[in-house]
């Protein structure tokens, strides 16, 4: 494990959630939501658990964000807070 | 109100970071984790089930119980969105819009049809969605046998390669999703309609606890698939390795069939007549 990279992405991870938490716009929201997904699953990949990266892949970055997409597209794209 | 959400969650997480310190070091060899039960699983998997992929062989053998139980779950949290969001009532607001298919003129009816124009002149498409991207359209199509060629490889090859189940009917699943987002909602309901979806949920699961409950019947234990050599006929620890596959199937048909029902009824607000 490359301690600059890690730290790199443990930044970026941090970054996403608290962007995810702060943005106004839904949509946005959802798409950090997805990075923030990406970022984990690359650093279970680093720890070595690459199953757990996999699901992280397939269910957080891909179809989860999807169904945020989809429950935005039919709700509000504005938070009211 | 704020100020104080803020002070508590910096608090909490003050008080995570610093119990973080008592952890034992990354991949440390002396650590309780990996001094109890690790080592068992790391010697002894390969001789008892001829699997290679050790998370494969605990998540689906040795842990079978919770795995069983985690699928249910994913059944249950598509029959709650089922439950929640499916409306029989159409729409309100009677307009339909169709693309004449040859020309890529659109007509907008101000009331529904008695008789629904022949598909192959007049496409129906969304009244919210008007666009019609060929590229993008034909792009997914030429994708979509790839990725669930891939899907179905992910859970066949996790016995030796990251993968399983959950991952390969959650790939399954985008691909009928990608279908939906692609072209619309009904061509991917006509591929995929919605009494197959509730229906291959629940024969995943009817599958993984029916490979347990036929080990039972056999003289094993519940999910104990050593039990299944008689009926295979092979030995038992290439019966392990096939009653992991089993699950597997099963696992992988309630994921994607349950992912596939949860994002017809959000998309479309449950009337799944149109949607994203």
């Amino acid at each position: 494990m490359i301690w600059q990279i890690d730290l790199a992405v443990l930044l970026l991870v941090v970054i996403c959630a608290v962007g995810a938490l702060a943005v106004k716009d839904l949509m946005g929201a959802a798409i950090l939501f997805g990075a923030y997904s990406f970022l984990m699953c690359i650093l279970w990949a680093v720890m070595g658990a690459v199953d757990v990266a996999f699901t992280e892949a397939s269910v957080g970055a891909g179809v989860s964000t999807v169904f945020f997409v989809a429950a935005v597209f039919r709700t509000s794209r504005r938070t009211k807070d | 109100m704020k100020a104080l959400a803020l002070a508590i969650v910096v608090l909490v997480g003050g008080l995570l970071v610093s119990a973080t310190v008592d952890f034992p070091d990354w991949a440390d060899p002396n650590s309780p984790a990996s001094r109890h039960v690790s080592p068992r699983y790391i010697e002894k998997t390969m001789e008892e089930t001829s699997v290679p992929n050790i998370v494969t062989a605990v998540l689906a053998d040795y842990r079978g119980y919770d795995t069983m139980f985690e699928t249910a779950v994913v059944f249950t949290a598509g029959v709650a969105c089922f439950l929640l969001l499916r409306r029989r009532e159409p729409r309100p607001g009677p307009s339909r819009v169709y693309r004449h298919r040859a020309t890529g003129v659109i007509v907008e009816m101000n009331r529904v049809p008695d008789k629904e124009p022949s598909p192959d002149v007049f496409k129906r498409i969304d009244d919210d969605w008007t666009p019609h991207d060929l590229i993008v359209m034909n792009v997914c199509r030429l994708l979509i046998p790839f990725i669930q060629l891939f899907a179905l490889y992910v859970i066949a090859h996790g016995h030796h390669s990251p993968g399983g189940g959950f991952q390969g009917g959650v790939i399954l699943g985008a691909s009928v999703i990608l279908m939906a987002l692609s072209w619309d909602l009904r061509t991917a309901m006509l591929r995929m309609k919605e009494t197959a979806t509730g229906l291959m949920s629940a024969m995943g699961v009817f599958i993984y606890a029916g490979v347990g409950a036929l080990a039972l019947a056999l003289g094993g234990n519940f999910l104990d698939y050593a039990a299944l050599s008689p009926l295979l006929r092979v030995d038992p620890v290439a019966a392990r390795s096939l009653g992991i596959f089993f699950v597997e199937v099963g696992v992988g048909l309630a994921v994607m069939a349950t992912m596939v029902l949860i994002y017809k009824n959000l998309a479309s607000e449950g009337r799944l007549d149109q949607g994203l």
